[in-house]
Order: C-alpha cells, then sequence, then structure tokens
C-alpha cells in the first residue's frame, strides 16, 4: 500500500481490522455527513463511560485500601499475642501467633499488589478520558466545519479520514475501559472473600480455618487462672495467719487482679507460670 | 507514519522507523504464534521502546488514523489474539 507495506504481522493485521470496522459504519450512511453526527453521540456516550470507569476503579481501589488497613490491624495484633504470649512463657503459643502473621502478611502483600494493578488501571483511564476528550472537542468543531464548507460528495475523502481517527481512537478506548472493568470485577470478587473471612473470625484459609481469636481467648485464660492462683495464695495465707474468718464479700474471682505476683504456683499444667 | 501504541496514545515516526520496527515485529509474531508468553512480553517490551524512541507523541486533538497499530504495554498473547481474531473484541 505505502511505504510500510514492508511491515506486515501484528501491528498492520490489528490495524487493517481497526479501519474495516471504520469503513463498514460509514457505509451505514447514504449521505456521510449524517456518519459524523452520528459518530459525536456516540463518542459523548463513550466519554461518559470511561468516567464512569474511572470512578468504579476509583472505589475499588479504595475498597482494597481499606482491606489493606484491616489485614495490617490483624496482622498487629497477632505481634502483639506473640509478645504476650512469650512474655507468659507460653513459646508454643508465641509461635502459632507468628505463624498467622505470617500468612495474613503473605495476604497483605497480595492486596498490595491488586492495589498497584488497580492504581495504574485508574492511571491509564484517566489520560484515556483526557485524550479522548480532547479529539471530541477537536472532532465536534471539524464536524461542522465539514457541514459548512463541502457538499456530501466533496465530503466524503475528510470525513472518511477523520471518522476512521475517532472511531479507531474509540475502540481504544473501549477496549481500555472493558480491560479495567474485568480487572475491578475480578478485585470485587476477591475483596468480597475476604471480607466474608473478616466478618466470620477466620481470616483464611492459610489459618487452618480457625478463629484468629483463640490464641486471645488462651491469653485470657491464663490471664484469668494467673489471677484464680493469686485470689488462693491470698487465701491461704490470711487463713495461715489467723486472719477474720468471714470471707465472703470478696470480688468475683474472674474480676481479681492480683496485686502482687502470686506466691504460690498451682499444680495445673495449663496455669501461666512466672517461669 | 503514525503509529498508535493502544491504551497509550499515538506516535508519529519519521520514514524508514518502520524498517527498524520491523525486524522486532517478526519476533513478536513469532512469539504469538508459538504462543510463548515470556518471549511475547519480551519482544512487545522491546518494540514499544524502540517505537517510543523514534516516534514523537501526536496532540491529544489531532484526529489522525494510524498506520500501524501495537498492542499496549501488559497486553497477553490471547489479547492479541482476540484482536487478530477479527476484531472479536473491538467494540463499536
Amino acid at each position: 500500500m505505502r511505504g510500510w507495506a514492508a511491515l506486515m504481522g501484528v501491528m498492520k493485521r490489528v490495524s487493517t481490522i481497526f479501519r474495516a470496522k471504520a469503513n463498514k459504519a460509514l457505509d451505514k450512511y447514504e449521505d456521510p455527513r449524517e456518519t459524523l453526527d452520528y459518530s459525536y453521540t456516540t463518542q459523548l456516550e463513550l466519554l461518559q463511560k470511561v468516567r464512569r470507569g474511572v470512578a468504579d476503579v476509583a472505589t475499588s481501589r479504595k475498597r482494597v485500601e481499606l482491606q489493606m488497613n484491616q489485614v495490617q490491624q490483624t496482622s498487629d495484633k497477632l505481634d502483639r499475642q506473640a509478645r504476650d504470649a512469650l512474655a507468659a512463657g507460653r513459646e508454643d503459643l508465641a509461635r502459632e501467633a507468628l505463624t498467622r502473621k505470617a500468612s495474613v502478611q503473605s495476604q497483605l502483600a497480595d492486596l498490595q499488589t491488586q492495589y498497584a494493578s488497580l492504581q495504574g488501571e485508574e492511571e491509564k483511564l484517566t489520560a484515556a478520558s483526557q485524550r479522548l476528550q480532547a479529539k471530541v472537542d477537536a472532532f465536534r468543531v471539524r464536524k461542522e466545519t465539514i457541514k459548512a464548507t463541502y457538499t456530501a460528495a466533496e465530503a466524503t475523502t475528510r470525513i472518511n479520514e477523520v471518522f476512521t481517527g475517532i472511531s479507531e481512537e474509540m475502540s481504544d478506548v473501549g477496549l481500555a475501559i472493558q480491560r479495567a472493568e474485568d480487572k475491578t470485577a475480578q478485585m470485587q470478587a476477591r475483596a468480597g472473600a475476604i471480607d466474608e473471612l473478616m466478618a466470620s473470625g477466620a481470616l483464611s484459609d492459610a489459618l487452618g480455618g480457625t478463629p484468629a481469636d483463640d490464641i486471645q481467648a488462651e491469653l485470657d485464660r491464663m490471664g484469668a487462672s494467673g489471677s484464680v492462683d493469686g485470689e488462693l495464695a491470698k487465701m491461704k495465707a490470711e487463713l495461715a495467719g489467723g486472719a477474720p474468718k468471714q470471707l465472703a464479700g470478696g470480688a468475683p474471682v474472674q474480676d481479681a487482679v492480683p496485686d502482687q505476683t502470686p506466691g504460690y504456683q498451682a499444680p495445673q499444667p495449663n496455669a501461666g507460670g512466672t517461669q | 507514519m503514525i503509529i498508535r501504541i493502544m491504551g497509550e496514545g499515538q506516535l508519529r515516526l519519521p520514514d524508514g522507523a518502520a524498517e527498524k520496527l520491523n525486524e522486532l515485529d517478526v519476533d513478536l509474531e513469532a512469539a504469538v504464534d508459538k504462543h510463548d508468553e515470556d518471549a511475547f512480553h519480551v519482544a512487545l517490551h522491546k518494540l514499544l521502546e524502540r517505537a517510543r524512541e523514534l516516534g514523537e507523541t501526536l496532540p491529544h486533538d489531532a484526529i489522525e488514523p494510524s498506520d500501524l497499530i501495537l498492542p499496549g504495554e501488559g497486553a497477553t498473547i490471547e489479547e492479541v489474539h482476540d484482536l487478530l481474531a477479527d476484531g472479536g473484541l473491538i467494540p463499536g
């Protein structure tokens, strides 16, 4: 065809397809000038669609951001629990907490990847929207000029070029929107799954479906039995020292907070020891 | 010559630039035909880099058909296949 005819392959084939598509649309109208008006309407619709697309991607990105914060909080909590457990001499619990933290961290990394991908999509669509806006504005001007200056017969060549040019842009933008929509849908499905896991208290499959709070429950239990031990020790000391026999009126055992290190160690294996 | 990088915009290339892109395009098409995703990404990236080096960005308000259309960075072989399959992917 022209100088670049030597360049066969993907690039030319794609451009040929785009042109064929535009020509087919042009053939639909007897007066090519009608094509311009029709195309302009389509362009405005597409612009709206791109803007909606940008907004959708942004919403999706914000949702992922929110989840990243939640997952980070979970990770921090597990870290705290690991420290508490270790301080209480429960290395097994600490290990469990850290294992979970590791899988939560990998989830976080996955979310970060998603976030970056959505951010990239958002930038691309925003740029596409700006390009399209500039072209649509230019098209409106050229359309009126062509209509005012040329007869239908004369206008054909000019219309052909401007129409093919804008159709190509619209096809490109249309594909970009489709891609962004697909990506957003994928992300939303994944985000929904994570939300459900969060809501159910089980963080993820990687955690073996165990409620994330069982470590906390164990720590609480240790804390509670520590209090019981303290209370018992206090009572024994009082009894041994001939303290008043009336013990009633004491605070409920669960709420009692020992104000000193228990001097007596209960023999239960589960009791939180100071060793 | 005007080329479009899909999702990115159009570039105007000087005469003769096509020759320089041509050899890279051959690699690209070979990768597509063999369905070699890794080779495809490498070839596509090289091709786009070269095109950007050689070309000059067209103003946003230019309305001109492209002589050549390149898949955008990050495109997959599948997407290119779809593009080539009678424009099945192309809306409108």
